[in-house]
C-alpha cells in the first residue's frame, strides 16, 4: 500500500506567497480574538477554587446559586459537567477567606442541602501561585524558543533557526486564538500541549530542512526553489503518515481520555494539524526569503580551510 | 552483511530483559493491606511488634496472606477489603495509640521481584485519590516571633545591671529598640547585649532626650532563623500527619518557603486541615498542691477528680492532678534544644519562650516558688504529663531548662517533641488539591484505555501499509512502551495523569522514527539499491533526522521540566524519558530484528514493506 504516488516535484514554491498571506490572515484573526475576548484561563493561573461535586440525581443550578449566595459567595459562577448530575462550581481568590476554609465552607453548605452530594476534586489556589505559574509558564515557552532557535542554528544555519522558530510560534498564537475564540478553558495541561506542540512541529521542520540541505549536496545545478520543492515533496509521505499516527493517539485521548484530558488533546489536535502546514508550507518559504543558499550548508569544511590560508 | 556485533545484540538482549523484569510489578495489581508504623519519634517498630501484631491477629481470628518488617513498618497483606477493615480495628486496639496503624494497597508482585528494588509505578494523587496542600510559611513572622523573644532576653539580662538600666525596651518592626536616660548606661548596656546577643547588630542613636540602641538582625542570622523556621514547622507537620494515619504522606520543602504536603487516600480534608493547621500542643499547668496527697489522687483514678483540676499521667503512668487552667500553650515556645546541665552536667532541655510566653511564665514562678509545674504534651488529643518539676526560684528571661532523671536520649526526644508541638512561623493553604478515590480510578482507566485504543490503530495502520516492516516497527513500539513503563517504575518518577497523557503522546511520536526509516528504505529501493544497501541507507541516513527532529522535542521536555509545576512536571518527566526510550527502540531495537530476519540472507528480490515498484511499472505502461 502506498497512498503518494507523485512522479513529479510539486512546485509548492510557487505558491510560496498564498500560503504566507493565509497563515498572517489566520494569524492576525487569532492575535484579534486573543486581544478582544482573551484567553479563559484555568484556576491554576488566575487564583480561585473549582469544585466538583457529583449528585445522585439531575440538579437544580439555581438552587445551588442560592445556596451559595446565601453563604455569602455572589461570585460563584456554577455549571453543570459532563452530566446533569455533575456541577462544578468556580470562585474568584479571595482576601478575606483563606483558601483552607473556602473550600469547607461551600462543601459542607452543598452537602447540607443535599446529602447526595460528594465532592469529588476540588482545586485550590491562591492568587500569588497562579501569577507565578503565569510567569513560569510565559518563561517556559521563551526558553523553549530560545533553545530550538540555538540548537537548529548550530545544526543547521541561523536561517533555518530564525523560520523554524517564526512558523512555529505562529502555530502557538493560533492555537491560543482558537481557545480565545471558543473561550475553552486554558488549564496547565493544554500549556504542557502547546509547549508540545511547539516541539513537535519543529520536528516537522526539522525533517523538510534536513532533506534541503541533503539535496543542495546532492542536486549540484538544480535552484534553491527547486531543491525546497523535491525535498518537501519527497517527505510528504512521511509528513502525513507521521500526522496520521500521532493525531490516531490524540484522537482517541480525545474521545476517550475524559472530561480532564479533553481540552488538552483538543489542543494537539488543532495544533497538528496547523503544525503541518505551516512547519512544511510556513516554514520553507522563510528560508528561501531569508536567502539561503547552497554555500550556507555544503562544504563548510572547505571554506574554513580556505579561511585559514 | 546486515548484522550486529555480537555485543550489540547481547546489550539489546539485557536491556529488554531488564525492562521487562521493572515493568512485571506494574501487571500484578495490588491486594489490601495495613501498614503499622510509630507514631512517636522516640518508639521503633521491631520483630516484637511484628510479633505482637501477628499475635493479635490470630487471637481475633483473621486471615492474612503475610506479615513482614519493612524500613517503614509492618506491611500485613489481606485477600479483601472487609478483613482489611477488621485487621486495621484489631491492631489499632492491641498495639495501642503509639502506633499508626493505615489502609493501604500492597503490589502483588512476588517477593523476589520486590527484591530486586522492582517496583509498580508511583501513581500521582490525581490517579489514587487524595490531598495536596501547598502551605506558605511567613517567614516574616518568624523573624518577629525570634525578635520578640530575643527583646524578652535583653530585658531579663538587663535588669541585673544597675548601671545600665534602661527606661524600655521593645520590638519595632524588624529590630528591637532599647531606650535609655543617659549615654553612660547606654556604653554600659551596649557591651553586655554585645557580647550575649550576637544575632543582632546594634546602632545608636539619638532622640527627644533619650538614647536608643536599635539591633537589628544580622544577615546570616535572619537566613539562620528562617531556615530553622522550615525545618521545624516541617517536622511539627510530619508528627501531626502521622496523627493521621495515613500510609505513604509525603511532607517537603518545596522552593525557600513553602511546604508541599500530601495524603494520598484521604478524604475528610476538613481533618486533615484541622490537624495540620492547629497550632497549640503543649501546655503548661499548675500541679494543684492541696490535693498532691495520695487519698486525693486516688479519688481522683477513683473518678472524684476535685472542682477545677483535671487527671493526667505522664509516660510511667504516674497519675497528676493538674489545675485545668492552663499557663502557657505551646504557642509560646520558639525553640527547645537538648543540652546539659550547667551545674550538674546532667541532661537538660533548654526552652526558648517569646516574649509573652517569658512574662507570664517569670510571673508564674515568682508567685510558685516551691510549687510544682506541669508540661503537658497533647499528641493525638491524649495528654501527657512530660515533666513535673520544683519551681526553685523566679525563672526570667524566657529560658526555662528542665532537667532530672533524664538520659540523653529522653532529653532529646522531650525537645523533639516539644519542638514539633509549636510552629516557628504561621503557615496558610496557597494551594489545594482533592481527587476523590473513584475519579482517580476513573481517571486511570480512561487514560489508558485510550492508550490502548491508540495504540491499536497505529499498529493495524502500520502493519497494513509497510507489511512486515509494519509488523517490526509496531513490536519496536511495543518494547518502547515496556521500556517506558519500566523507566518510571525503577526512577519511582509520579505518573498522573497528564503523565499518561504523555505516554500515549510519546508513542504516536515515536512512530515518527520508523516511519522515517521505513519511507527511506522504500526511497532506497525505489531507487534501484539492492534491498541489503537499502535496509542499511535508510537506517543510516533516518537516523541523523530522527537525532535532531528528537533533541528539538527534548528541549521542549526539559524546559517544562525545570519551569512546569504538579501535572505539567508529570508530563515533562514522561516526555523525556519518552524521547529517550523511542530513540533506543526504533532505531536500535527495529534494526536488531530487521537484522535477524533479514541479515543473513545473501539472496534476497525484494522486502516486504509494501509495494514499492509502482513507479517502474507505470514506467513501462508508458
Amino acid at each position: 500500500m502506498e497512498f503518494f504516488r507523485i512522479k513529479k516535484d510539486i512546485p509548492f514554491m510557487r505558491h510560496a506567497l498564498a500560503f504566507n498571506v493565509i497563515s498572517a490572515i489566520t494569524f492576525v484573526l487569532a492575535v484579534v480574538f486573543l486581544a478582544t475576548k482573551g484567553l479563559h484561563l484555568g484556576v491554576e493561573f488566575t487564583g480561585g477554587m473549582v469544585m466538583e461535586v457529583h449528585y445522585a440525581h439531575a440538579v437544580d443550578l439555581d438552587k445551588v446559586r442560592g445556596t451559595l449566595v446565601r453563604i455569602g459567595l455572589p461570585d460563584a459562577t456554577v455549571q453543570t459537567f459532563g452530566s446533569s448530575e455533575a456541577v462544578l462550581v468556580r470562585l474568584p481568590a479571595r482576601q478575606d477567606v483563606s483558601g483552607s476554609e473556602l473550600s469547607e465552607k461551600v462543601y459542607s453548605a452543598l452537602k447540607q442541602d443535599d446529602v447526595t452530594a460528594e465532592r469529588l476534586r476540588v482545586d485550590f489556589v491562591g492568587s500569588q501561585v497562579g501569577k507565578e505559574l503565569v510567569n513560569n509558564g510565559g518563561l517556559a515557552l521563551m526558553l523553549v524558543s530560545a533553545l530550538i532557535v540555538l540548537y537548529l542554528w548550530m545544526r543547521f544555519e541561523w536561517k533555518f533557526g530564525v523560520a523554524a522558530i517564526i512558523a512555529n510560534l505562529h502555530d502557538v498564537v493560533i492555537i491560543l486564538g482558537f481557545f480565545a475564540f471558543f473561550q475553552w478553558e486554558f488549564s496547565l495541561p493544554v500549556l504542557a500541549a502547546v509547549l508540545a506542540v511547539l516541539g513537535y512541529s519543529v520536528n516537522e521542520s526539522v525533517v523538510v530542512f534536513d532533506r534541503i540541505r541533503e539535496n543542495f549536496r546532492k542536486m549540484r545545478k538544480a535552484s534553491v526553489e527547486e531543491v525546497i520543492n523535491n525535498a518537501i515533496t519527497r517527505t510528504m509521505s512521511r509528513t502525513i503518515i507521521t500526522h496520521g499516527c500521532t493525531q490516531l493517539m490524540v484522537t482517541s485521548i480525545l474521545l476517550f481520555g475524559g472530561d480532564t484530558l479533553f481540552h488538552f488533546a483538543l489542543a494537539l489536535t488543532i495544533g497538528i494539524l496547523f503544525g503541518i502546514y505551516s512547519s512544511v508550507l510556513v516554514a520553507s518559504p522563510i528560508v528561501m526569503w531569508l536567502g539561503v543558499s547552497r554555500e550556507d550548508l555544503v562544504k563548510p569544511e572547505k571554506a574554513k580551510q580556505e579561511a585559514v590560508v | 552483511m546486515n548484522r550486529y556485533p555480537l555485543w550489540l545484540n547481547v546489550l539489546i538482549a539485557v536491556v529488554l530483559l531488564g525492562g521487562f523484569l521493572f515493568a512485571l510489578p506494574n501487571f500484578y495489581g495490588e491486594s489490601p493491606a495495613v501498614q503499622v508504623s510509630s507514631a512517636k519519634a522516640t518508639l521503633k517498630v521491631d520483630d516484637a511488634t511484628l510479633k505482637r501484631a501477628e499475635d493479635a491477629l490470630k487471637a481475633g481470628n483473621i486471615g492474612y496472606d503475610e506479615a513482614f518488617l519493612e524500613i517503614t513498618g509492618i506491611k500485613v497483606r489481606l485477600k479483601d477489603t472487609d478483613t482489611q477493615l477488621q485487621a486495621k480495628e484489631t491492631l489499632q486496639k492491641a498495639l495501642g495509640e503509639d502506633y499508626v496503624v493505615a489502609l493501604n494497597l500492597m503490589s502483588n508482585s512476588p517477593r523476589w521481584l520486590s527484591r530486586l528494588g522492582a517496583k509498580p509505578m508511583y501513581l500521582g494523587l490525581d490517579l489514587r485519590g487524595g490531598v495536596h496542600f501547598l502551605l506558605q510559611v511567613d517567614m516574616k513572622g518568624a523573624v518577629t516571633k525570634y525578635l520578640d523573644s530575643t527583646a524578652a532576653s535583653i530585658r531579663t539580662t538587663l535588669r541585673g545591671e544597675d548601671d545600665a538600666r534602661s527606661s524600655g525596651i521593645n520590638r519595632e518592626g524588624n529590630s528591637v529598640a532599647v531606650r535609655f536616660r543617659d549615654e553612660a548606661a547606654r556604653a554600659k548596656a551596649q557591651q553586655i547585649i554585645e557580647r550575649s546577643f550576637s544575632d543582632l547588630q546594634f546602632v545608636r542613636q539619638e532622640s527627644n532626650n533619650e538614647y536608643l540602641l536599635l539591633g537589628t538582625l544580622k544577615q546570616d542570622s535572619q537566613k539562620r532563623i528562617q531556615d530553622f523556621a522550615i525545618q521545624q514547622n516541617l517536622s511539627t507537620l510530619r508528627n501531626r500527619v502521622n496523627e493521621l494515619g495515613v500510609a505513604e504522606p509525603i511532607v517537603q520543602q518545596a522552593g525557600a518557603d513553602r511546604i508541599v504536603v500530601q495524603l494520598p487516600g484521604v478524604q475528610d480534608t476538613a481533618k486533615a486541615k484541622e490537624i495540620l493547621g492547629r497550632t497549640a500542643t503543649l501546655e503548661v499547668r499548675m500541679v494543684d498542691e492541696e490535693h498532691r496527697d495520695v487519698q486525693s489522687i486516688q479519688a481522683a483514678i477513683a473518678g472524684q477528680v476535685p472542682f477545677g483540676d483535671e487527671l493526667m499521667y505522664d509516660r510511667e503512668k504516674v497519675p497528676y492532678l493538674l489545675k485545668k487552667q492552663v499557663v502557657l500553650t505551646g504557642d509560646s515556645i520558639s525553640d527547645a534544644q537538648p543540652g546539659f546541665d550547667g551545674q550538674t552536667g546532667e541532661p537538660a532541655v533548654h526552652i526558648t519562650l517569646d516574649g509573652k510566653g517569658a512574662r507570664i511564665f517569670q510571673q508564674v514562678t515568682r508567685e510558685s516558688v516551691g510549687k510544682r509545674m506541669a508540661m503537658v504534651l497533647i499528641e493525638k488529643g491524649k495528654a501527657e504529663v512530660v515533666t513535673a518539676p520544683v519551681i526553685r526560684s523566679e525563672i526570667g528571661g524566657g529560658r526555662v531548662q528542665i532537667s532530672g532523671r533524664m538520659t540523653t536520649t529522653e532529653a532529646q526526644d522531650v525537645a523533639l517533641l516539644l519542638r514539633a508541638g509549636a510552629l516557628a512561623a504561621p503557615m496558610d493553604i496557597v494551594e489545594e488539591r482533592t481527587v476523590g478515590p473513584s475519579l482517580g480510578k476513573d481517571n486511570i482507566q480512561k487514560g489508558f484505555h485510550a492508550m490502548w485504543v491508540g495504540f491499536a490503530l497505529i499498529a493495524a495502520f502500520m502493519i497494513v501499509y509497510y507489511v512486515l516492516f509494519g509488523v517490526v516497527s509496531v513490536i519496536s513500539l511495543a518494547v518502547n512502551l515496556l521500556l517506558l513503563v519500566a523507566l518510571l517504575s525503577m526512577l519511582q518518577a509520579t505518573l498522573t495523569l497528564p503523565g499518561i497523557a504523555a505516554i500515549a503522546l510519546t508513542l504516536g511520536m515515536a512512530i515518527d522514527a520508523n516511519v522515517l526509516i521505513n519511507e527511506r528504505i522504500r526511497e532506497e529501493l525505489r531507487n534501484g539499491t539492492t534491498p541489503q544497501a537499502a535496509i542499511n541507507a535508510g537506517y543510516e541516513r533516518a537516523w541523523a533526522t530522527i537525532l535532531d527532529s528528537n533533541i528539538t522535542s527534548l528541549c521542549v521536555g526539559i524546559s517544562l521540566f525545570l519551569l512546569g509545576s504538579g501535572p505539567v512536571r508529570g508530563f515533562a518527566v514522561v516526555h523525556c524519558l519518552g524521547i529517550l526510550t523511542s530513540m533506543f527502540s526504533a532505531v536500535a531495537v527495529s534494526r536488531s530484528i530487521v537484522n535477524f530476519i533479514f541479515g543473513a540472507r545473501k539472496k534476497l528480490d525484494g522486502l516486504p514493506i509494501g509495494n514499492v515498484n509502482w513507479h517502474k511499472r507505470t514506467a513501462n505502461a508508458a
